[in-house]
């Protein structure tokens, strides 16, 4: 029972960074249909750029900073350079494009930093059952999601990029740079997702350390929903769970595969995840 | 991505039934199974120039050419072909690469002919499995799961390692040259020899099946599923035959792979192997089976190159090791941005060039 209780425990920690990651999935397929294959390559930039400003100025929360201004900044570049000339061609081409990002990106920060491991502080101590670490995970993504939904319903900006992810014309007669929202939708969007790093990078980093995470992040995208930013939340939750439950029963090396079923699974029942409503498609 | 069915179609002129005359109108007139059985033998013989020409190291990085491409070829099938995005090929791989190494192990006895059966078998198994549980899926949904298949799966080999080595990996003795051959061909040559016969005739049936009603039928799913759909295409089925048929091929290319170097690690088929896999063929050329082939030269040379490139500059282990993957998310972008049909879409508009200033002169 106690091992039940402390899996279920380790379950809501870890599902707190998946629902960040899956938010930010989401965050931008919203505003462009695209799924960003290319988000942990950006959450790496930003693990990075923590350790080493960490490194440098011996202050683990100047190097929290750093991260999420990062991924700020490379998000909202990245949409600019790379992905805004492309996705006008194909849908196909946009995703492949993102998948090419993630490689260089991937190689590029083994060039810097090398391949092997890097050590990376937790915030707070993560001794015990539900540490302050865990706990900090928990709260600090609610809050951003509660930040998000605020910037989302109550201001201006967020309405404007909501006209933008809804209908790009109506929006641009009517006044709306939707170029300039796409741009702060991605920046956002990396943003959180430089979060999800943070809670799920420690407590060591090397290239391919969001490999798994971002495979039960985009579980938790596609089973809540892509469209739908709850259920990026409650997908995340629920991955975090369950994938505690399965490498805690079963073994953690199985946990990955358990993500593809999940996603099979849930696909089959509902095509476009638990929390979507059903479209009407005109032929 | 193009779809360059519709026009070929409409450029196409109506079949008129004539005699053959010219070379040209005889070869076409050829089955088309036999015309490529015909181009893998002429192949065959060529490669088999070059390897008897060359040393031991060139033999075995013509091996390595011939699985990827064969490895490539399954792929723009898929992708080319079907318009379904897979980022788990390297999956498949791997089922063949493990499937090869432990037929070697627990069966010393069975032939190779039979071992790559087995693996083929195993393989098609695996891609019949895989396919029908994603046949729902579509785009992003796809690429996704696949992802998670590409990631998933080497855990498999921790997961299960007293069977399957673990990190280690498997190490494996496959046979080399039959004895009436010493002398003649060293092992290594036996093996490229080996890899490409078995690369051809699996080539001389995609290629077969790309052009055939199959190929027909992918590529309008391709262009547009509502429409193919109402033309009495079965959408579902033809998705399903189309995966089949790639992750197929990617098990016999991990087979081939595992029987070449002779032994099989979980680190190397990591999700960098997918998705260099389709930098490659994007790069290559997505529009068909040439694309492959510039492709798998690409992908094997590269990373030779890199090592010489790192070693002759003294870069380190960081640079060199990181260097293909790099390059080849660099030149998959940059392909997409300004060159989206790759080199064989070079290729094609050079020939077409020079064919069109031939035959302008004629009235």
């Amino acid at each position: 029972m106690t091992h039940f209780v402390n899996l279920t425990l380790n379950g809501l920690a870890s599902g707190a960074a998946y629902a960040a990651l899956a938010l930010s999935l989401v965050i931008i397929y919203q505003a462009t249909r695209l799924v960003n294959f290319a988000q942990p390559a950006l959450a790496l930039i930003s693990v990075y750029t923590a350790y080493t400003v960490t490194q440098l100025t011996g202050s683990y929360w100047i190097g929290f900073a750093a991260a999420l201004s990062a991924g700020l900044v490379a998000g909202a570049l990245v949409e600019r350079v790379i992905i805004r000339p492309i996705a006008r061609t194909s849908e196909l081409n946009a995703v492949i494009v993102t998948l090419g990002l993630l490689l260089v990106v991937q190689g590029a920060v083994g060039m810097v930093w090398g391949n092997e491991q890097h050590a990376l502080g937790y915030a707070f101590s993560y001794v015990g059952r539900f540490s302050p670490a865990d706990a900090f995970a928990l709260a600090s993504v609610a809050a951003v999601a509660g930040l998000l939904f605020a910037l989302y319903r109550f201001t201006p900006l967020g309405l404007r990029m909501r006209a933008a992810a809804f209908h790009p014309e109506a929006a641009r007669l009517s006044g709306v740079r939707v170029g300039l929202m796409l741009t702060v939708g991605w920046g956002v969007a990396a943003f959180i997702g430089a979060l999800a790093g943070m809670l799920a990078g420690p407590p060591f980093i090397s290239p391919n350390a969001f490999d798994a995470v971002f495979v039960f992040g985009i579980t938790a995208a596609v089973v809540g929903g892509l469209d739908s930013p709850f259920g990026a939340l409650l997908g995340g939750m629920l991955m975090g769970l369950a994938m505690s439950y399965v490498s805690g029963y079963v073994g953690p090396e199985v946990a990955t595969l358990a993500a593809l079923a999940v996603v099979v699974l849930v696909l089959s029942v509902r095509p476009d995840g638990i929390l979507s409503r059903p479209t009407a498609r005109k032929v | 991505m193009t779809s360059p069915t519709r026009e070929r179609a409409e450029r196409a002129p109506a079949p008129v039934p004539t005699t053959p005359t010219t070379p040209a109108d005889r070869w076409r007139a050829l089955p088309s199974p036999l015309r490529h059985l015909l181009l893998a033998v002429l192949a065959l013989t060529g490669v088999c120039g070059l390897v008897l020409v060359t040393g031991d190291l060139a033999a075995l990085r013509f091996a390595a050419v011939g699985y990827t491409l064969l490895a490539l070829a399954g792929l723009q099938l898929l992708v080319g072909g079907s318009g379904q995005i897979s980022l788990g090929h390297g999956a498949f791989l791997m089922i063949g690469a493990y499937g090869m190494a432990l037929l070697v192990l627990h069966q010393p006895m069975l032939p190779l002919a039979a071992n790559l059966a087995i693996v083929v078998a195993v393989s098609a198994v695996a891609g019949v499995a895989v396919g029908t549980a994603t046949a729902r899926l579509h785009g992003p949904y796809l690429a996704g799961a696949t992802l998670i298949l590409a990631v998933g799966l080497p855990g498999l080999a921790h997961r299960y390692h007293e069977v399957l080595g673990g990190s280690n990996g498997l190490n494996i003795r496959a046979a080399g040259a039959p004895p009436f051959l010493e002398g003649i061909v060293s092992t290594s040559d036996w093996r490229a020899l080996v890899v490409w016969t078995t690369v051809l005739l699996a080539l001389t049936v995609l290629a077969t099946i790309s052009s055939g009603r199959l190929g027909r039928r992918m590529r309008a799913v391709r262009d547009d599923e509502t429409a193919a759909a109402m033309a009495g295409v079965p959408v579902g089925s033809t998705k399903v035959a189309a995966f089949v048929i790639a992750s197929t091929a990617g098990g016999l290319a991990g087979g081939l792979q595992a029987y070449v170097l002779g032994t099989v690690t979980p680190g190397s088929f990591t999700l960098a192997l997918s998705l260099s896999l389709l930098a490659a063929l994007v790069l290559g050329g997505i529009g068909g089976m040439w694309g492959a082939l510039w492709a798998a030269l690409a992908l094997v040379y590269f990373e030779v190159w890199a090592a010489d490139l790192a070693g002759a500059l003294d870069l380190g282990r960081d640079v060199e090791n990181n260097l293909p993957v790099v390059f080849f998310g660099v030149v998959l972008i940059l392909v997409l941005r300004f060159w989206p049909l790759g080199i064989q879409g070079l290729v094609q508009r050079l020939l077409e060039r020079r064919g069109s200033s031939a035959s302008a002169p004629t009235p």
